[in-house]
């Protein structure tokens, strides 16, 4: 289980430094997306997998780790997917504006071979 | 309490100068000059502690961690300095009244001289290592500015550069020095490190703190090769000249050699560096200065010179000649700062300071040249003048060398130098004051006028009455500082005029006479002014900087080509060396802890995500497609969540996911559906390497943690969920209200994302934003239409049940407010913005703001009870359906949550969605 979660994590960063490496920015917000993913997953995967424990404390489970999932990166986490969604919308509207400005969506701003 | 308002004097003069609404010359020179008496007033103050050999302190904790503390110490030596730092201070300001000229910034001139006098006080009476390296930093930084004072000139400010450049870096050797100081001995406190002197000794890295510290002190002491910089600095105006480069920044090297030599002196290393770097700059100076064209050219290679005798006394293991060295640091100060003055008045009054140009001054100005002939002879060191008597004390130190063969080689040197001195000195008298006749740009020369004078006098007198009774003027205040430097008793000796027929007297004698006899033979015909006197250390400076330059320029411009995929490729390769270094340093992986048994389902989510990343990759180019399969691989990664036993990661991850994609959807009506197919060149192949290797590092790492056993502090937030905050969802519990600050920080994070989209969006239109893809005619879809308005209220209520239910099961303000989000954007894209909006209430910005303040409110609401911000209490309320709701603060503070991250997320999606319709309608 923990193989299959850190090669995932892998292939997802993988990815998206490859697409973040890419010229234009909508492959750049793609990849970023990917990144966000492979980087919540892996502060979450930080408390140890826990298949089974959600941890919402139940009547008669005793109030150790042993029982529940480590709510603590669970907490880190979720407002950090939130932001990462924040930030892929604005990336996103930079993209825009940024395509706009200069007529291109090269993240230089400028199709290669142009001379600015 | 006295200490810090010696300190502050110059400081507040400073500012005076600064914030008064008119300065005119003689308000400035008033006002800096009143700080310096006062601060000679505090220092007689303090004399009867001084003589009997007491130490005052004041202490104040700055930063402690770091070891920094704003402690000042003055002993003996600190005190003497502090006295020639803010006596020649106030000749220096009345001289500088007369010399400046009507159109020179007053308020500019005598502000900075304040801040220099301020700064050069700190040095001397820094109780901490660092708060001195802070002083010396500032001391830099103010010649910086007093030497490109006449900014217009091209010379001031190549000068000031090449002083900074070199003061400067030796300022960060100081620097290293201090710290690696500060490591042996374990703090910066100057009592501390003065009492180590034995453990810095011996340490290890003994020596590399001592070549740094002296580096420092060599560089502000201008001590060959690092020398140059001050003949280049002679572009100041003169009085600057006189007081930092001659009788105190200068000094500040020198000072510093005496402040440390209990620390670091004793050593074979300490006598060998020291000695020959101040051996040779005596040497070398010397020799220049008689070649010089520019009469305050002449006197900065002087001023080298002695530096280097002083440096070389500093050097010798003997306790006397610590003694014979601050003597000399005391007779430079009061006959170089008499020349420089002498200098720059007769440069004042005939316009020109070239050698070959002014002669025969004597008889236009009298008094100015006997003042001048009395300090150059005392800087050739003839009797019953001042220069005579710490230079017969050199000279015996010289020879009281034990160490072959520096026990010949000094004495020779020295006595080389000391002939030189003389040669330069008679150059000085003669060829200004007689050989021929002037030849003055600025008309028939003069006398200066009166109190211009002034000063010069008071010096020279003072080099005569120490000269003719040493004892009876200097000896006091030599013993107080000499002692100050050893930190003890101090060794016998005789100030006098007359010690009999010696051997030291001997070398004065030769080097009189062979000194005239050198001048006389090097000047024949007036030989010395057809000399070249161009610098060659300047030219090797030069060409180092330019080599310097050029080569960062070439670094930056391989770096920095203006291609940000390429900085982004530099910078995750930068990642990937630092993240995998560890690893291979340490290469041992112990076996896996424990190993959980792959779920099938886990299998299944596996393969899911895989596939749908490389299907991804396969056709990112084909946008819409893209966006639909990234949507899956969330789907995969939420999934994920819930396999883990993390229900509200899951939630959050799927709703954030819907709006992501109908976001992405959005956007791609403005941007190129089919993206721009790339050349297939090699630097793909690159970025592919480095992104798998990316990849296996992140799965190295996030395994290696895996395999290994954890110490949370979780159990914490287990334990005391229900008891301390009501709530039996750990994870909303620590969101509302254990780490409800850091909520608070990420709720106005999203805020302020919402609101710079919808300020970059606001003023654009179609016009700005040209479509890429042309609509269809518009349908709407009858079924969806009819679907959401039903859906809608029962989102809601979903939307309200899982907020209230979320301090004890999966759920809570993020979740819920998504929830709400999703079925809105839903009727959104199902009837269109305007018809929405004409229903719904859509001022979100109100929502942000609000929100805020609603969680703020609670935070600043446990204030009120006497808690600490964003503490929480729990009283319940039943309802029936739902049970036991906790009317916590915290729910407040969830209100506030849920309002912003509702109002934020409707806010950035439907100006997005506006954009459309504006263009719909256009």
């Amino acid at each position: 289980m923990e193989l299959l979660l850190a090669s995932a994590i892998g292939v997802l960063m993988a990815a998206g430094v490859y697409l973040v490496l890419r010229a234009r920015s909508f492959d750049l917000i793609l990849g970023l997306t990917l990144i966000s993913y492979a980087v919540n997953l892996c502060i979450f995967a930080m408390g140890r997998l826990a298949p089974g424990k959600p941890p919402v404390i139940r009547d008669g489970a005793a109030l150790t780790l042993a029982q529940h999932a480590d709510p603590l990166p669970q907490a880190l986490v979720l407002t950090a997917i939130v932001i990462s969604f924040a930030m892929t919308a604005l990336l996103l509207v930079i993209a825009l504006r940024a395509r706009s400005g200069s007529g291109s969506d090269h993240v230089d701003g400028r199709e290669p071979g142009d001379q600015a | 309490m006295l200490l810090p308002i010696l300190l502050a004097l110059p400081f507040a003069a400073a500012l005076i100068l600064l914030v008064a609404p008119r300065v005119g010359r003689n308000f400035a020179a008033g006002v800096v000059a009143c700080a310096a008496l006062a601060g000679m007033g505090v220092l007689a103050w303090m004399a009867p502690a001084m003589i009997d050999g007491e130490v005052l302190r004041f202490n104040v904790e700055w930063l402690p961690l770091l070891g920094l503390a704003f402690s000042l110490r003055i002993d003996g030596f600190a005190w003497m300095f502090a006295a020639i730092v803010l006596g020649i201070g106030a000749l220096v300001v009345l001289y500088a009244r007369w010399y400046l000229a009507e159109d020179d910034p007053p308020r500019r001139f005598f502000g900075l001289l304040a801040l220099f006098m301020g700064a050069m006080l700190g040095i001397t009476i820094a109780g901490n290592l660092l708060l001195l390296v802070v002083f010396w930093e500032m001391t830099s930084v103010s010649s910086f500015l007093l030497i490109g004072f006449w900014n217009h000139r091209a010379d001031a400010r190549l000068g000031a550069r090449m002083a900074l450049t070199i003061t400067g870096a030796g300022g960060l050797c100081l620097l290293a020095g201090v710290l690696l100081i500060g490591n042996i001995v374990g703090s910066y406190e100057l009592d501390a490190v003065l009492a180590a002197g034995d453990v810095i000794r011996t340490d290890p890295l003994y020596l590399s703190a001592l070549i740094l510290v002296l580096l420092g002190a060599f560089t502000k002491s201008a001590q060959f090769p690092l020398h140059f910089w001050l003949p280049h600095a002679m572009a100041a105006p003169t009085p600057v000249s006189a007081y930092l480069h001659s009788a105190t920044m200068v000094k500040a090297g020198v000072f510093l050699l005496g402040r440390m030599h209990p620390a670091l002196a004793g050593s074979d290393e300490w006598f060998w560096i020291v000695t020959s770097v101040g051996l040779s700059t005596m040497v070398i100076g010397a020799a220049l200065a008689i070649v010089q064209q520019d009469l305050k050219g002449l006197l900065a290679y002087s001023t080298i010179s002695h530096l280097g005798l002083i440096t070389l006394l500093f050097g010798l293991d003997t306790q006397l000649a610590v003694v014979a060295a601050v003597f000399h640091i005391l007779n430079h100060a009061t006959f170089k700062a008499s020349l420089f003055m002498a200098a720059g008045i007769i440069d004042h009054e005939t316009g020109t300071r070239d050698f070959r140009k002014l002669n025969g001054l004597w008889r236009y100005m009298p008094i100015t040249g006997a003042l001048a002939v009395v300090a150059s002879l005392s800087m050739a060191g003839v009797p019953l003048l001042n220069g005579f008597l710490s230079k017969e004390m050199f000279l015996a130190e010289t020879l009281a060398i034990a160490h072959p063969p520096m026990d010949w080689l000094v004495p020779a040197f020295a006595l080389l130098g000391a002939m030189f001195a003389v040669a330069y000195s008679a150059r000085f008298v003669h060829d200004v004051f007689f050989n021929g006749e002037p030849e003055c740009p600025a008309g028939i020369p003069h006398e200066p006028p009166r109190f211009m004078r002034v000063p010069v006098e008071v010096l020279v007198i003072v080099c005569l009455a120490v000269g003719i009774a040493p004892q009876y003027t200097v000896a006091p205040l030599l013993e107080i500082g000499a002692r100050g430097v050893l930190q003890g008793p101090l060794p016998e000796y005789t100030l006098a005029l007359w010690h009999g027929l010696n051997l030291p007297l001997v070398f004065s004698v030769i080097a009189l006479v062979a000194g005239v006899a050198l001048y006389y033979v090097l000047q024949r015909g007036k030989a010395l002014h057809r000399r070249d006197d161009r610098p060659l250390a300047k030219l090797g400076f030069d060409a180092t900087l330019e080599r310097v330059i050029a080569l960062s320029r070439r670094i930056t411009a391989a770096m920095e080509n203006g291609s940000l995929q390429r900085y982004l490729l530099l910078f995750i390769l930068s990642v990937l060396v630092l993240g995998s270094a560890p690893f291979l340093a340490a290469p041992s992986a112990p076996a896996p802890a424990s190993s959980l048994a792959p779920h099938p389902l886990a299998i299944l989510v596996w393969v899911l995500a895989i596939a749908g990343v490389i299907a991804v990759l396969r056709w990112h180019r084909q946008r819409v497609v893209a966006v639909i399969l990234i949507g899956a691989v969330g789907l995969a990664v939420s999934l994920s969540f819930v396999l883990l036993s993390a229900p509200d990661l899951a939630l959050t991850q799927l709703l954030v996911e819907m709006i992501s994609v109908i976001l992405l959807l959005m956007a791609l009506r403005w941007l190129p559906q089919v993206g721009a197919p790339e050349p297939a060149t090699a630097i793909r192949w690159v970025h592919a390497a480095v992104a798998v290797a990316c990849g296996v590092g992140t799965t190295a790492l996030v395994y290696a943690v895996l395999s290994r056993p954890t110490q949370s502090v979780s159990e914490y937030y287990l334990r005391s969920a229900v008891p301390e905050a009501g709530g039996a969802n750990a994870v909303n519990v620590i969101i509302v209200d254990f780490r409800a600050f850091d909520t608070l920080g990420e709720i106005a994070v999203y805020a302020i994302a919402a609101l710079i989209i919808h300020a970059m969006l606001k003023g654009a239109s179609s016009a700005v934003l040209p479509a890429h893809a042309t609509p269809g005619p518009h349908r709407t879809s009858l079924l969806l239409q009819i679907s959401t308005q039903v859906l809608l209220p029962l989102a809601i209520a979903m939307s309200l049940y899982l907020f209230l239910r979320g301090h004890n099961a999966p759920g809570g303000g993020f979740i819920a407010a998504l929830v709400l989000a999703v079925a809105l954007i839903l009727q959104y894209m199902a009837a269109g913005v305007r018809w929405s909006e004409k229903r719904i209430a859509s001022d979100w910005h109100a929502w942000i703001g609000w929100g805020l303040l609603a969680a703020l409110a609670t935070g600043l609401g446990s204030f009120a009870f006497g808690y600490p911000f964003l503490t929480s209490s729990t009283p319940y309320v039943a309802i029936p359906a739902i049970g036991a709701v906790p009317l916590a603060s915290a729910m407040g503070f969830d209100a506030g949550v849920y309002m912003v991250v509702l109002g934020a997320s409707m806010l950035m999606v439907s100006m997005l969605a506006r954009l459309k319709s504006e263009r719909g309608a256009a």
